[in-house]
């Protein structure tokens, strides 16, 4: 732990357990291509682990994946990412990590807005991107279990996730 | 895709004339279709090989009648041709 207080990021009224996850449609990346797709035509094949981060290339972006990988929950839900970065640096990404995991772009950070997750960078003027944040669907989109970064940085509970997957899916 | 889920996927890369081309033809058929974005790099793209036999954009994939082909040409022919006036389809 530090000696300093870490930043603390403002209130959000993000959507939680029981509601229906904002629906939307940005590019979708895989490892060959990408492709309009709506986030209720992905959950409708099964559970979907929904994961906000920073943009690509931020560290807390290669320590969330490189911990999504460890855990393995590709293997038991469907594994779809959201930043801001361009489907070209998504694709670098599947190369290094995010092992079995989709993508989405969304450069404007509307999907950000609607989920209020919404990060407004200090020092990187006109740059707003996605708090970390993790929430888990079922096929209609009902969130099972949300979490939401409440500092700068702040790490998904990856226990709580990996109980919320064991008790719903 | 739960729209309709068009039964033309056009696997096309970022800014290439000869895909625009096609699409110029899908556009004026009034015909719906997918797209499917790949790299610039031609060694990365499998699935367009995969489909169509070669790595080249444009390709299309056509469900609607089974046909796989590359080259805007003979795209843009198939799609006349098939769709156009008089057409077959």
């Amino acid at each position: 732990m530090v000696d300093f207080e870490v930043v603390s990021l403002p209130e959000t009224d993000h959507p939680t357990v029981g509601e229906i996850a904002p629906d939307f449609t940005r590019p979708l990346v895989n490892e060959e291509y990408w492709e309009d797709a709506s986030l209720s035509s992905i959950v409708a094949d099964g559970p979907t682990l929904l994961v906000f981060h920073p943009m690509d290339g931020a560290f807390p972006t290669t320590y969330i994946w490189k911990e999504i990988d460890e855990r393995g929950f590709a293997a038991d839900v469907q594994v779809v990412g959201v930043s801001i970065s361009s489907p070209y640096e998504h694709k670098e990404l599947l190369k290094e990590r995010a092992a079995d995991a989709r993508l989405f772009s969304d450069p404007t950070a509307e999907v950000a807005a609607a989920y209020d997750v919404e990060h407004d960078l200090d020092g990187m003027a006109g740059v707003t991107e996605h708090r970390p944040a993790v929430f888990l669907l079922d096929e209609e989109r009902t969130i099972q279990y949300a979490w939401v970064a409440g500092e700068w940085p702040e790490f998904p509970a990856y226990d709580e996730i990996a109980a919320a997957i064991d008790d719903h899916v | 895709m739960s729209d309709s889920d068009p039964h033309i996927t056009l696997y096309r890369l970022q800014a290439c004339p000869f895909c625009e081309r096609v699409v110029r033809v899908l556009d004026e058929l009034d015909l719906p279709y997918r797209s499917r974005f790949v790299e610039p790099m031609h060694a990365d793209r499998n699935v367009v090989k995969r489909v169509s036999g070669k790595r080249s954009v444009p390709a299309i994939v056509d469900e609607n009648t089974g046909v796989k082909m590359s080259e805007s040409a003979n795209i843009v022919e198939y799609l006349t041709k098939t769709y156009g006036d008089g057409g077959v389809a």
